[in-house]
């Protein structure tokens, strides 16, 4: 564990903090008005920690769908982490199993997005992982229970659209991932996949589907060139 | 506090941490094929994509590409600052200040 590396981490959670505390607040008091208690808000956001999937099962929970559907529902959900876990694992090969298992526990869409820019643009470390992994999750439970506890006092904080700041996040990681023509292709593609399969189906799916479909074209384009350069310097 | 509620929320959090976590400690024990370690690697970009189209593109679930989507709006100047700059920071500033704009015309 180094010191530097923690702190340095913390810092590059700023974009995911700002992003975090509306859409955290929002939930706290949307799950406040669906009849989740402050406690029951907190155990969930603890122990769950994923955006999308909370805001789906509090709508359930009040509605009073089964167990099984619910947990099933955010299982789906959630599957795209499995990629985003797969591609980090060649960067902890030195880290034991334990410390991986704690650092996955914070891994979501937006410390993802940072955790692979880091280690684009540094040497990985486990220590900067740890410092953005807390610091998000810190912010979330604390912004979902501080939603809960104020409920209707105030309103959505998320209408004034600060929520922007994950998307502004998004974009200037994407183009910072992009490098050259065959990333380029990638993008294109895994974007018009994610749009289509959103507007037919609503969005669950989209984003494994789309990033399993766009990496597989990445790289049979990446062969295929290859395969015209041998064939003409032969 | 409901018995029920208690249930769903441990259920959940297994189908939200086994995902995260079984994928990067199994694979990360492994030599994995070339093959597919150039396929892990364009994961990033491709998530990156994925995830934000149809936030930008589809924020209500249907494509809506026009003056009231303000999150596509603000995306115009947000992609002009991070193609230009590659800087997180004033995009994320950008973006934040181009919503502003948008919530109050």
């Amino acid at each position: 564990m180094t010191y530097g590396n923690f702190i340095n981490g913390m810092k590059k959670s700023v974009p995911v903090v700002l992003g975090y505390i509306p859409i955290g607040t929002a939930f706290g008091i949307l799950a406040n008005q669906q009849g989740l208690s402050t406690f029951e808000i907190f155990l969930m956001s603890s122990t769950v920690y994923a955006g999308a999937s909370q805001f789906i099962a509090a709508a359930m929970i009040a509605s009073g769908v089964n167990a099984a559907s619910i947990i099933f529902t955010v299982f789906l959900v959630n599957l795209r982490h499995l990629l985003m876990s797969a591609s980090l694992s060649p960067y902890f090969r030195k880290v034991p199993s334990i410390i991986q298992a704690i650092l996955s526990f914070g891994l979501t869409d937006e410390t993802y997005a940072v955790d692979i820019t880091h280690i684009k643009e540094d040497m990985p470390s486990a220590s900067f992982f740890a410092g953005l992994h807390a610091t998000c999750y810190a912010t979330w439970v604390l912004s979902t229970v501080i939603g809960g506890m104020l409920g209707n006092l105030i309103p959505d904080p998320t209408r004034w659209g600060m929520d922007y700041a994950l998307s502004a996040m998004f974009i200037a990681l994407l183009c910072i991932h992009i490098n050259d023509r065959r990333d380029v292709l990638v993008a294109v593609c895994s974007a018009a996949f994610s749009l289509l399969i959103t507007a037919m189906s609503g969005g669950s799916w989209n984003v494994i589907i789309s990033t399993i479909l766009a990496a597989t074209i990445g790289v049979s384009a990446e062969l295929w060139n290859k395969r015209l350069f041998l064939s003409s310097s032969e | 506090m409901e018995q029920k509620v208690v249930l769903i929320i441990i259920g959940m959090s297994l189908a939200t941490y086994l995902p995260r976590m079984l994928p990067m400690v199994l694979l990360s024990k492994f030599n994995l094929p070339p093959l597919f370690l150039k396929w892990l690697k364009l994961i990033p970009v491709a998530v990156l994509s994925a995830l934000l189209a149809p936030a930008i593109l589809a924020p209500q679930g249907e494509i809506s590409i026009g003056l009231d989507n303000k999150a596509f709006i603000a995306s115009i100047p947000c992609f002009l600052v991070a193609i230009k700059t590659k800087n997180l920071f004033l995009t994320v500033l950008v973006g934040i200040l181009a919503m502003l704009l948008l919530q109050n015309l």
